[in-house]
C-alpha cells in the first residue's frame, strides 16, 4: 500500500509509456480509431492527461481502472458525448478511420460511432420502436422490420421477443433491456460500439450472456468497454488500457496486461491492492 | 417496553394518524362543495338549463346556453394563445437556456403566475379592448390566455427537466439531432406530466371571473362570431349570486355545477388518454 503511495505520487511527473514493446505489436494492426494527445477538462480541472490510445479493428479494447480515472471520460469522447456537458474542453486529435472526429458532424459521427450505457436506457416505446428509432431519425432507406430483426438477432434477442414486438420496451428484464439497447445501437451499423461499463446495473447471469454477446459482435464492429470488473476485461477484450488519475499507465495485449504486467501500478491495481 | 420505545411508538402513531386526517380532510372539502352544488344547483338544472337563454326578471325558467357557449368559445381562445406560448417557451427553457436568460424567464412567469387576475383584466381591456371600442370574446379569451402561460410553461417546464438524462444521452447517442430528441423523446416521455399541466391551467382560468369583467363583459343573449360581448358561466353566477332573486340564486348554483361538471369531464377525458402509451417507470 505504502508502496502504491509513492507511486501514485509519482504518477504526475513520470509520462507514462513503459509497454512500448506491446504497443508496437498493437501498432501493427489495423486501427479503427487513434486517440493521440487527448487532454481533458471539466471547468479548471483536468481529468484526462496526454492520453494516447490505438482502438484496433475488429477487436475488443477495455478500458480499466479505479472510480474517477477517466475511462469513461475517455470513451465519452470517442463519439463526442462530453459535448453534452456543459462547461467541458477536449484538446488533442482522434481520428476515426484516419479523419478527425472533432471536426466532423456530430451527428453523422455518433451514427458512425454508437454507445450503450451503465444502465439500460430503452425509450419509452415499443421494442422494436426502439430498435427502429436510430433507422428512423438517419432516415435510413432499408426496410425497417428486416433491419429490426436482423439488429434483434445481433444482440441475441430476437427469439425472446419475436412473439411482442409491440410491447413495452420496460416488459423486459434489465439484462434484456440492455441486449435491447445493443440492438438499437446495432441496428444503425455502426463502426465501433462504444460500451459504458454495461454489465454494472445486471445480474451475473445476464452479465455472462452480454460478455458472450460481445466476442460475437467483435466480427460486425469494432468495440471499446469501459469496465471496473477486472475479470470482465480479461474474459472478453483483446487489448486492455489501464488509467489511473488521468493518466493511460499502461497499453497492451489482454493476457500481457494481466499476467506480466510492466507497471507496478498495473500490477497493484490487478491484484487488487487498490481500487 | 422502555419508555423511549413507547415515546417512539406515540410519535410514530401520532404522526400517521395527523397526515391521515389531513389527507380526508382535503379530499373532503371537493366532496363538500360537489355535494353543495348538487344540493342546491341539482333542482335547477334541467334541458332547458342547456338550451335556452336566460329570461327576463320575473319570468320563470329559461337557461344558461349562451354562457356555456362562451365560455367554450373563450376557453379556446385562451387555449390558443396561452398553450403554444407556454408549451414552446418551456421546451427553450428547458432544453436550450441556460443560466441569466432562463433564470429571468423563469422568474418573470413566476411573477406573471402572481399577478391577481383582475389586473391581467385591465391590460387585456387596454390592448384589445380599447383599440376595437368594445367588449369582446377576443379580448376575455385573450385575458385567460395570458393567465394560462405561467402555469402551462413553468410546470411543462418541471416535467422536460424530469426526463432522465439517460434517454436524452441514447437518443443523442444515436445520431438524432437536438431537435429531433426533443420532438421523439423528451416530449413524449413526458407528455402525460404536460398535459396534466395544461389541464391545470385550463381549469384554472376556466372559473376565472374578473379577467373577464371588463373583457367580455357579459351578454344576456347569444354572442355572434368572436368580436362582440358574450356571456360566460363564472361571470353569469356572479351576477346571479348577487342579484335579489331566489330563482336567479338557484340558477347560480346550477352554473356552478355546470362548469365543475365540464372540468370534470374533461379532467376524466383526458385521463383516459392518459392511460394509453408508455409511461417511464420511476426508478
Amino acid at each position: 500500500m505504502q508502496a502504491f503511495a509513492r507511486s501514485a505520487v509519482s504518477v504526475n511527473i513520470t509520462p507514462s509509456g513503459q509497454s512500448s514493446i506491446t504497443r508496437e505489436a498493437a501498432a501493427a494492426l489495423p486501427m479503427r480509431m487513434n486517440i493521440t494527445k487527448v487532454n481533458f477538462f471539466y471547468g479548471a480541472k483536468q481529468t484526462l492527461f496526454d492520453v494516447n490510445l490505438g482502438v484496433a479493428t475488429n477487436k475488443v479494447t477495455a478500458l480499466i481502472g479505479p472510480s474517477g480515472c477517466g475511462k469513461s471520460t475517455l470513451l465519452r469522447t470517442l463519439n463526442r458525448m462530453h459535448e453534452t456537458v456543459r462547461n467541458v474542453r477536449l484538446e488533442g486529435e482522434i481520428l476515426l478511420d484516419g479523419q478527425n472526429i472533432l471536426a466532423q458532424d456530430v451527428t453523422q459521427l455518433r451514427r458512425r460511432v454508437g454507445m450503450v450505457f451503465q444502465r439500460p436506457n430503452p425509450f419509452p416505446k415499443s421494442i422494436f420502436d426502439n430498435v427502429a428509432y436510430g433507422l428512423r431519425v438517419n432516415g435510413s432507406k432499408v426496410p425497417l422490420a428486416d433491419a429490426v430483426e436482423k439488429s434483434l438477432r445481433h444482440a441475441a434477442l430476437w427469439d425472446e421477443v419475436k412473439d411482442h414486438l409491440h410491447k413495452s420496451a420496460y416488459e423486459l428484464s434489465g439484462g434484456q433491456q440492455q441486449r435491447l439497447c445493443i440492438a438499437r445501437a446495432l441496428a444503425v451499423e455502426p463502426e465501433v460500439l462504444l460500451l459504458d461499463e454495461p454489465c454494472s446495473a445486471l445480474d451475473p447471469i445476464s452479465t455472462a450472456k452480454i460478455e458472450e454477446l460481445l466476442v460475437q459482435l467483435k466480427d460486425l464492429c469494432t468495440i471499446a468497454i469501459v469496465t471496473h470488473n477486472m475479470q470482465q476485461a480479461a474474459r472478453v477484450s483483446d487489448f486492455t488500457a489501464f488509467l489511473l488519475v488521468g493518466q493511460l499507465i499502461e497499453f497492451s495485449t489482454t493476457p500481457h496486461l494481466f499476467t506480466t504486467p510492466s507497471d507496478p501500478r498495473t500490477e497493484a491495481y490487478i491484484t487488487g491492492r487498490f481500487g | 417496553m422502555s419508555p423511549r420505545l413507547r415515546w417512539r411508538k406515540f410519535v410514530s402513531g401520532f404522526m400517521l394518524t395527523m397526515t391521515g386526517v389531513c389527507a380526508v380532510v382535503a379530499v373532503a372539502v371537493l366532496f363538500f362543495i360537489l355535494g353543495y352544488l348538487v344540493y342546491h344547483g341539482g333542482t335547477s338544472i334541467s334541458w332547458n338549463f342547456f338550451t335556452k337563454l336566460p329570461t327576463p326578471v320575473g319570468e320563470a325558467g329559461g337557461g344558461m346556453a349562451n354562457a356555456i357557449v362562451g365560455s367554450a368559445k373563450l376557453l379556446l381562445i385562451a387555449s390558443l394563445v396561452g398553450i403554444p406560448v407556454g408549451f414552446f417557451g418551456a421546451i427553450y427553457l428547458a432544453e436550450f437556456s441556460g443560466g441569466p436568460v432562463a433564470f429571468v424567464v423563469r422568474y418573470a412567469a413566476d411573477l406573471l403566475n402572481g399577478v391577481p387576475s383582475i389586473v391581467i383584466g385591465i391590460f387585456a381591456y387596454s390592448l384589445v379592448v380599447l383599440p376595437f371600442k368594445h367588449f369582446s370574446t377576443l379580448a376575455g379569451g385573450f385575458a385567460l390566455g395570458l393567465m394560462m402561460i405561467p402555469i402551462t410553461l413553468r410546470s411543462t417546464e418541471e416535467f422536460l427537466l424530469g426526463v432522465p438524462r439517460a434517454l436524452r444521452e441514447a437518443s443523442m447517442a444515436l445520431g438524432a439531432s437536438k431537435w429531433k430528441t426533443i420532438a421523439s423523446v423528451i416530449v413524449p416521455a413526458a407528455y402525460r406530466g404536460i398535459l396534466t399541466a395544461i389541464l391545470l391551467a385550463f381549469a384554472r382560468v376556466a372559473g376565472e371571473t374578473a379577467p373577464l369583467l371588463f373583457t367580455a363583459f357579459g351578454n344576456r343573449f347569444w354572442s355572434p362570431g368572436w368580436n362582440q360581448p358574450t356571456a360566460s358561466l363564472p361571470v353569469m353566477i356572479f351576477t346571479y349570486a348577487i342579484a335579489p332573486y331566489d330563482d336567479w340564486h338557484r340558477q347560480a348554483w346550477a352554473a356552478g355545477l355546470v362548469l365543475l361538471g365540464l372540468i370534470l369531464a374533461i379532467n376524466i377525458i383526458a385521463r383516459a388518454i392518459l392511460a394509453r402509451g408508455i409511461a417511464v417507470p420511476r426508478s
